[in-house]
Formats: C-alpha cells, structure tokens, sequence
C-alpha cells in the first residue's frame, strides 16, 4: 500500500484541475452513524469492531471503492500513521489512538473513510484544484449506495445525527486549501481571516500547529451544517474561496507592480537556498518552497514543474522523509535527507 | 493534574486552560497568561462549545439546573457529561436532550431544521421519534380514508412506542 502511495502520479497532489495555481485541492466530508448503535466515543470495543467488520464487509460493493485498501490502523506502526496523517488521508484523532479504528483508502487517494474516527464514518473526497461540486457529486453517490446496505442515525427535523452537534444536518464540511502567498506578504490575510469569521467560515494554516500557516496554506471550510442543502453549502464556500482567490490574484498584480526587484530577488533566493542547502528543517523548507511556487505562477520562474513542486510540499514531512528512507531518522539525519531531495527534485525541464 | 507548559510558546507554564473547536474538534489548550491574552482576540470571534453551553444555563433557573443530571435513556450519557466533553453518546441524545440542544443548534448553525440530504428510499428505523412521527402520519391518513381499523392498531403501535420512549 505505501509503495503504491509515494510514487501515486496520479493522486489529488498533481497541480492540475481548475484554478490550481491559488486552490490548490478542494475536499468535502460527510460524517454518518449506524442507527441504534452508541458513538464510538461511549462505545465498546465489540461495538466498533462490528461496525468495522461490516464496512470491511460491504465496501467493494460501493461502485466508487472497489480495488480500494482497508485496514485496521491498529495494525499499522506509528510511523505509517503519521505517514496517512501528513497525507491528509486520516486525522491526529485516527493517528493517536488506533484502537478500533478503520481506513479505507481508494487507489488514488481521492477517497479515504475513516471508521470508528469521532463518528463511525467519515469519508471524504479530495481533488486537486478548485471542484468542490465534483467532490460532493462522488461522496454523494457513496453515501448513496451506503444507505442501501447500512441504516444509517438520522431524524426527518435534524438530519444525520452526529457525535459532535456542530456537524449534525448534513453532516458536511467542504473546504479548499489555497496558497495565498501574496495576501500574506501584503499582510492583507489579517483582514480577510477576521471577515470571515463573522460570516460564519472557518480558516486556518494547513500544516504546523493552530493558527501558525506555514507554507501560506489556509484552509477554509464552512462552520453551520444544518439549516441549508449539501448545495447551498458548498456554493456558498465556493462563492467566499473565489472571493479570497480574488483577492491573491489581486495582491500579486500590485506586488508585480509595485516590488518587481525585490519579489524576483525573494523567488531566486528561495531557489538558491533550497538547491544548495545541506541542512534545511521543514518550516524553512516549507517557507522557500512557497516563495518558489509563487515565482512560478508569476511567471519569474520557469521550468519547474507544477506537481514537483506540489508534491515536495508532502514529501518534506518527517513520516515521508522516513519512508522514503525506509528506516526511522534523526532530527539532524531528517534535515539532511529532506536537503538532499530538495536538490535532487528541484531541476528545469523543458 | 502535573503543571504543564504553554501550548503556544513551550516556555512558560500554562495557567489558562480552554477548549477550542479546530478542525471540527474540539481540542483542549493549555496555554500561559501572555499568549492568552494574544489569543483572546482571535478566541472571542470562534466557534467555542463551552462558551454556548455555559451560556445556557442562566442563573437561578431551576429546570435547567435538573437537566445537567438527566440521561439519555439509550446509552446512559449524562447532559454534564456531555457538556464537560462535547461529544453526544448515540443518536438517542439529540431526543433525551432536545430541548437543551434545540438553542445550542440554533446559536451554531443558525437554525434547528434539517435542509438536506435525507435517508434515500427508506425511512428512519430505529429512532423511536422517528417511527411514531411516520406511524402519526399514518394514523392520521387511516383516519381520512375512515380505515378504522387499521387506524385503531397504528394507534395502539404509537401508545406502546410512547410508553417505551419516556419510561
Ligand atoms: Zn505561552
Ligand atoms: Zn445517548
């Protein structure tokens, strides 16, 4: 399974799809329970083991999942969880404690359902680009030939029941993760993550720890799931990702404009620093190689390839780095490897 | 419980202690006085569970003072319970507790009515409410079409289903 996911050409990471260069991938998640079964918070062991005997049971019957890969994520090491973890196929919930727990994962990483997570399911559907539409339509087909073989909580007034009550009704988060580089440096991002706390969506950094967006990743997801349709949801982010995305279009034209020198300086610095680096951590790591995609969009750059660089984002991460090492590193041994890839993977092809 | 260092900084020890919902979760915080008061502003705008449920229960209120003590009659889960911890027990809980969750709903989401989705082709089993809600509707259609008979039995049906629902 892992040697099939580090060489995956073809998964969510390979910068294309619409409005790539600012979305970089759109996700949506439904969460379902099984009627007349405790949540798997107060639940026995028993209980969420027969809920994930059932899935393992059902789920090559669901047209979307079948050549799919199920396991017990007891039975995978630590570093393989943290490994799904910084693919964003499972949560920290799933990686921390393993117990009971389930994943099934499509080939091409598109689908990932975590079992026995905060709520007996949670699937979700990733592509690259800005389509949540297109997510929503595969999760919805899922969800659909689920309901067929499973019963799943639901109440006519509030919809699908969950464990947590912030997801209940439809029981939806869509959300996109944009690289808004350029709203950072204009420290333009401020604003814009205040405005839209009050309008009811939620952002924060991709990768590191709370509110910290290393990288320039933000994710932005819809707060309220009960009281509008799976559409009206995911328009309505839709409509407030593409005002954001805007915004950075925006921010790089008056950044063009006003700072040529010093952005082409800050893109080929960054270039430098990674091409030539020994040691390099994955904040620094991740901060140049956000500058660098920047150069590319912009046109300062060229050469590099989109999904090289989309892919280094992921495969810097200490669980990947070890992986690819097949062996568990030291921070100072992480740092050098992380350096050498960075260099080897970083070449101009035309 | 030991002293612990700052969630933020790592450096000085937490005295400030908060739940905060990230990513969907709610995820406990343990952080020191002057990286609180850098938080606070970004706090006051979020989504935070404990802030709605502390708001609910107003002072010197004597029904909502015994709601905190009553149970979901499916899997046991106390409404303390789940307002130390957020998290529901079975889906029994959204009707054990309604009437403390229909504002919390309300304050999250902005309205208490399901829009979307619904059970494809299949009814609701399961859910006690439920099914007397869908046989309600059925008595009341026996009743149109003057089939007392059958309307007698849907009856009796929703008797028994109330009967196990509050006992
Ligand atoms: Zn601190
Ligand atoms: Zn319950």
């Amino acid at each position: 399974m892992f040697e099939n996911l580090l060489t995956n050409q073809d998964s969510w990471l390979n910068g294309k799809g619409p409005s790539s260069e600012i979305v970089f991938s759109s996700r949506v998640r439904l969460a379902r329970n099984f009627a007349d079964k405790v949540f798997p918070s107060r639940a026995a062991t028993s209980v969420k083991e027969d809920i994930r005997n059932t899935m393992e049971e059902i789920y090559s019957r669901v047209s979307a999942l079948r050549g799919s890969t199920f396991v017990r994520m007891e039975d995978l090491e630590e570093l393989s969880r943290q490994f799904l973890l910084e693919r964003h196929l499972i949560s920290q919930e799933h990686m921390a404690s393993p117990k009971g727990k389930g994943l099934i994962v499509s080939a091409d990483e598109r689908i990932a359902l975590m079992i026995n997570e905060e709520d007996h399911l949670r699937m979700q559907v990733i592509t690259s680009g800005f389509d949540l539409a297109a997510c929503w339509q595969v999760l919805d087909g899922i969800d659909t030939e689920l309901s067929g073989m499973v019963n799943f909580s639901f109440l006519p007034d509030l919809g699908y029941l969950t464990s947590c009550p912030t997801n209940v009704g439809t029981a939806l988060r869509a959300s996109c993760m944009l690289h808004i580089p350029a709203l950072v440096l204009t420290k333009r991002i401020n604003k814009i993550l205040e405005l839209l706390v009050k309008i009811s969506f939620t952002a924060r950094g991709l990768f590191g720890e709370g509110t910290q967006a290393l990288g320039d990743f933000f994710q932005i997801s819809n707060q309220g799931s009960l009281g509008l349709s799976e559409g009206e949801l995911i328009d309505n982010l839709s409509g407030v990702v593409n005002q954001v995305k805007e915004q950075e279009i925006d921010a790089r034209d008056n950044l063009l404009k006003k700072y040529k020198f010093s952005l082409e300086d800050n893109v080929w610095r960054a270039f430098g620093v990674l091409k030539n680096c020994r040691l390099i951590g994955s904040k620094e790591a991740l901060s140049h190689l956000s500058m660098l995609s920047l150069g590319l969009d912009l046109g300062i750059i060229k050469g590099i390839k989109r999904e090289v660089i989309n892919s280094l984002f992921i495969i810097i991460q200490p669980a990947h780095l070890q992986r690819i090492e097949g062996k568990l590193l030291k921070e100072e041994e992480r740092d050098y490897i992380r350096a050498s890839i960075l260099r080897e993977r970083l070449v101009f092809e035309d | 419980m030991d002293s612990m260092l700052c969630d933020i900084c790592h450096k000085t020890i937490a005295t400030v202690h908060l739940t905060e919902i990230v990513n969907d979760k709610i995820a406990e915080m343990h952080i020191c006085s002057t990286c609180a008061k850098n938080k606070t502003e970004e706090i006051k705008d979020q989504l935070n569970i404990s802030d709605f449920l502390g708001g609910m229960s107003g002072p010197g209120s004597a029904i909502e003072k015994e709601d905190v003590s009553l149970k979901c009659s499916s899997c046991g889960l106390s409404y303390a319970d789940f307002k130390k911890k957020g998290r529901l027990g079975c889906g029994n809980c959204y009707l054990s507790f309604k009437k403390m969750l229909l504002p919390l709903l309300k304050k999250i989401h902005g309205s208490t009515h399901h829009a979307g989705k619904k059970i494809p082709q299949k009814l609701a089993s399961g859910m006690p409410e439920a099914k007397t809600t869908d046989l309600k509707g059925r008595l009341e259609r026996a009743v149109q079409l003057e089939e007392y008979e059958e309307a007698a039995r849907l009856r009796d049906e929703i008797k028994n289903l109330e009967n196990k629902i509050s006992s």
